[in-house]
């Protein structure tokens, strides 16, 4: 899995890449409670997401959570159609805020 | 969606004849699952599944082997672990063999979904995903041996 950070406005973009699994999942829970952290609007592009499993969402789902408690917005954007599969069948794909593209999530948010 | 009960049984089925398409053993650890999730998918498309079905399955076999690896062995090294699927009749079998302490399947349970939290999932797309699901104690008495069936239409 790749990542890249990049601050757009108000609002912090965490593309992810490849494969979020369970060699990965640690990585990407770390960063984006990082993120989160900042008390700012914080994007998940998943556009680049080739896989996700049970790991992966559960770091997502940490991530929103540690997001509610900050007082901060957090959604995702542009997931691929393999990644969005994964969170219809975790039954997730209507607790996320979810956006078409990164840019309709940054003209929301950012 | 459908969703396979997971079924408790100390039996074997019996072992139908069927090609081996995927034979897979080495050490139950995390930087094997890329690869296993690579001939699993291919082993799937062979069998005639759509391209969103493989990935499904393969979905599955990732969080079987997960919790293998997560909680069979407890995330200790050196256990082993076997993935084995089979065309079948109408569709394909897929068994994961460890050697790890028997596990009672019935602690083996998804969460609720509307629970909204992190972690839990695994089981919840096993069941599913594949059609049945048994656990088994593997032929030599020690560890588990899960039995996953998907049917192709």
């Amino acid at each position: 899995m790749n990542h890249e950070v990049t601050e757009e406005g108000k609002a912090i973009v965490v593309a992810l890449e490849g494969d979020v699994d369970l060699s990965s999942s640690p990585d990407a829970r770390k960063i984006l409670l990082e993120c989160v952290r900042k008390g700012r609007p914080v994007i998940v592009d998943m556009a680049g997401v080739s896989y996700i499993d049970s790991s992966g969402v559960a770091s997502l789902v940490e991530s929103l959570q540690g997001a509610r408690k900050a007082g901060c917005e957090f959604a995702l954007a542009a997931i691929s159609e393999p990644a969005l599969r994964v969170l219809h069948l975790a039954r997730l794909d209507t607790v996320f805020t979810i956006h078409e593209s990164r840019e309709a999530a940054l003209a929301e948010l950012g | 969606m459908h969703e396979a009960r997971p079924q408790l049984k100390t039996q074997h089925p019996d072992e139908a004849d069927g090609e081996v398409l995927v034979a897979l053993r080495g050490p139950a650890r995390a930087e094997r699952l890329k690869d296993i999730r690579a001939a699993v998918g291919e082993a799937a498309l062979r069998c005639g599944c759509a391209e969103e079905v493989a990935q499904d399955i393969v979905l599955a076999v990732d969080e079987a082997c997960q919790n293998v690896i997560r909680h069979a062995y407890g995330g200790a090294p050196g256990g082993e672990m076997i993935v084995q699927v089979r065309r079948t009749g109408d569709g394909m079998e897929v068994s994961l063999t460890d050697f790890a302490e028997t596990v009672d399947p019935a602690t083996i349970k998804p969460r609720s979904l509307d629970d909204v939290r992190p972690g839990g999932l695994g089981t919840h797309f096993i069941n599913q995903i594949m059609d049945e699901v048994q656990y088994l104690v593997p032929p030599g008495g020690r560890g588990n041996q899960l039995r996953m069936v998907k049917r192709i239409a």
